[in-house]
């Protein structure tokens, strides 16, 4: 009895460490972010003069400093968005293509194309940044958004991910009654399989989305007209002399390229952690 | 009636069509170009002709050789690796013992998983940034921290020093990615058979030994799965060490990551576009030989998969045999 009540009162003391170590390390994700959105309504003086957790009273001051000086976030904004929201629906789209090409048909290349997916899927893109610099210079494509939204047309892990997906849900059965019913291959596809694969495009989409929105590299070495800017690359004009200490507007611009996506991850929170998991055990 | 007739098999090849050929335009021609830039003598912003080299290997050997910041870019970039994921495999798997105890039954997780994850989805270059604005000199919320706290009596200069700034670096790498694995790793043992955990704890194996025993063992390629691929990723850091330190890989180059070096030797005064080829190459066979070690390691998880499969219906045979 004494035995058990030992345990049990050793048990309770190891959960409250738990749970306090859990704590602090929610803490620690959220106090830089808070930091970063108080300061955005705090002035620089009042950041020099200490650490404060209560938003102040200075965000329009910091939005016009911000706004005076070549940061334009809206324009920002807009370009991240197209280019993200088209990266995404070319790259959702066609991997849905693909890896419906390689579960339904029975073709002689099929294993070897598969084989090659799984080999390409985790170069690096810097590898190749340089060539990919030069051929877009000659064909005059820098600074256009082409060259960021067309290549996520051949996106190896998505692929990989929805050809799993339809191994798992698609009964080929579907597809024969289609075809008795005279559906031609591509419109079965569109009005039938795309339906199907909606969870699965969901979740691809999400972690398409902030990948191309977050993407810093590509977009730093093919934009130099600041008015093709995207956020990511935005954000280096801050760390730049304009606003060397302009700190109140350096957080305002650095909260404005977080709030979309703090949006995005408290809405769809859900989801993301589901597909992070997923994610590691796809294979 | 010819419907039996109709080969459908074409149409693998129609639908893969875009995927080929946005590959080879987009990713294998340049990858190709950038090979041959290796060997070649470009550089400048005006494009001249170019010429491949007397020797063609000279842009390589001179890296490998006698460039002692590419030499130090190799350097950093593992130190940089080692320093983050060491902690952030310990803390991700700590946690992920603490989340699948089902006697500690730990109330919240989904919201302690939403927060640790968090830092994650955030545009990096935005937290490089950020975590630069943190750690100013001589005010800023960190130095203010520190002195209200009387742990410092001066204004440190955080980022000046060596040591510091790779710590700050490695830490903020940590901080974004041990979310990340820690839900892959929940996800591993979730899809551990329940049956092992069972006949652990009816032998009487207490928490930390069915971690060791039981758990960790059948982790085992999701972890060789996390590191590999953590060091693909590794390799290619580039957000925050590049927008963390003016200039990017100060100071004295000691958080000048591999990519980082390949961004300045091409797009930063010099326009080195050779030399920042061949280091993109040295980049690429160092992942290539990487990418290889996950792909026989997938391989070979899913030969093991079917064999236990087909172990499992010989089993089921035998023992429904038995019941007859």
């Amino acid at each position: 009895m004494a035995n058990t009540n030992m345990e049990k009162t050793s048990r309770g003391i190891n959960k409250t460490i738990i749970y306090i170590v859990c704590i602090g390390l929610s803490l620690l994700s959220i106090l830089p972010f808070w930091i970063m959105f108080v300061n955005a309504t705090r002035s620089t003086a009042e950041i020099q003069s200490g650490l404060s957790l209560l938003p102040s009273t200075h965000f329009m001051t910091n939005w016009d400093v911000l706004i005076s000086k070549s940061f334009d976030p809206l324009k920002g904004f807009l370009n991240s968005l197209t280019i993200s929201g088209a990266s995404t629906i070319c790259a959702v789209y066609f991997s849905s293509l693909t890896a419906y090409g390689l579960v339904v048909y029975n073709w002689k290349w099929r294993q070897p194309f598969f084989t090659f997916i799984m080999c390409v899927m985790l170069i690096p893109a810097q590898a190749s940044a340089i060539g990919f610099y030069q051929f877009m210079y000659q064909m005059h494509w820098t600074n256009s958004f082409l060259p960021l939204i067309l290549p996520s047309i051949a996106a190896p892990a998505i692929v990989f991910f929805m050809r799993q997906y339809l191994l798992a849900t698609l009964s080929l059965e579907i597809v024969e009654a289609a075809r008795v019913d005279g559906s031609g291959e591509f419109a079965t596809f569109n009005k039938i399989i795309m339906p199907i694969m909606m969870p699965a495009v969901a979740t691809q989409a999400i972690f398409a989305f902030v990948g191309s929105w977050n993407n810093l590299f590509m977009p730093l070495i093919l934009l130099t007209d600041k008015s093709k800017y995207t956020l990511p690359v935005m954000v280096s004009l801050l760390r730049g002399d304009i606003y060397k200490t302009e700190f109140g507007s350096i957080y305002m611009g650095l909260a404005l390229t977080a709030l979309p996506l703090f949006v995005i991850y408290f809405l769809l929170s859900r989801y993301i952690i589901a597909g992070v998991a997923l994610g590691g055990v796809k294979e | 009636m010819r419907r039996n007739g109709v080969n459908y098999s074409k149409y693998g090849y129609i639908f893969s069509i875009p995927f080929i050929v946005i590959f080879l335009i987009f990713s294998l021609y340049p990858t190709l170009y950038t090979a041959v830039i290796g060997f070649t003598d470009m550089k400048g912003v005006i494009p001249k002709p170019i010429h491949i080299l007397d020797n063609p290997f000279q842009n390589f050997k001179d890296l490998i050789m006698e460039n002692v910041s590419f030499r130090q870019s190799l350097i950093n970039t593992l130190i940089l690796w080692i320093a983050n994921f060491i902690p952030q495999i310990v803390l991700a798997l700590l946690l992920t013992a603490w989340f699948t105890n089902r006697r500690l039954n730990i109330k919240g997780q989904g919201a302690f998983k939403v927060l640790l994850y968090m830092p994650n989805i955030i545009t990096a270059s935005t937290i490089a940034v950020l975590f630069s604005t943190l750690f100013a000199y001589p005010m800023g919320p960190v130095n203010s921290l520190f002195h209200a706290l009387g742990w410092s009596d001066a204004p440190i200069q955080f980022l000046q020093d060596k040591n510091t700034a790779r710590g700050i670096v490695s830490f903020i790498q940590f901080w974004m990615w041990y979310g990340n694995t820690m839900i892959v790793l929940i996800a591993g043992v979730m899809g551990i058979n329940p049956a092992l955990f069972e006949a652990a704890s009816i032998d009487g194996a207490n928490g930390i030994q069915t971690f060791f025993r039981v758990t960790l063992p059948s982790l085992r390629t999701i972890l060789l799965y996390s590191l590999i691929t953590s060091m693909i990723g590794g390799l290619q850091m580039f957000d925050i060490p590049q927008l963390f330190i003016t200039p990017a890989g100060g100071p004295d180059n000691a958080t000048l990551t591999t990519s980082v070096f390949i961004y300045g030797q091409a797009f930063k005064g010099s326009y080195m576009y050779n030399k920042a080829a061949a280091a993109s190459m040295i980049m690429f066979i160092i992942a290539a030989v990487l990418s290889l070690i996950v792909f026989y390691l997938m391989r070979d998880r899913s030969e093991a998969k079917l064999k236990k499969q087909q172990k499992m219906i010989n089993k089921a045979a035998k023992a429904a045999a038995r019941g007859m």
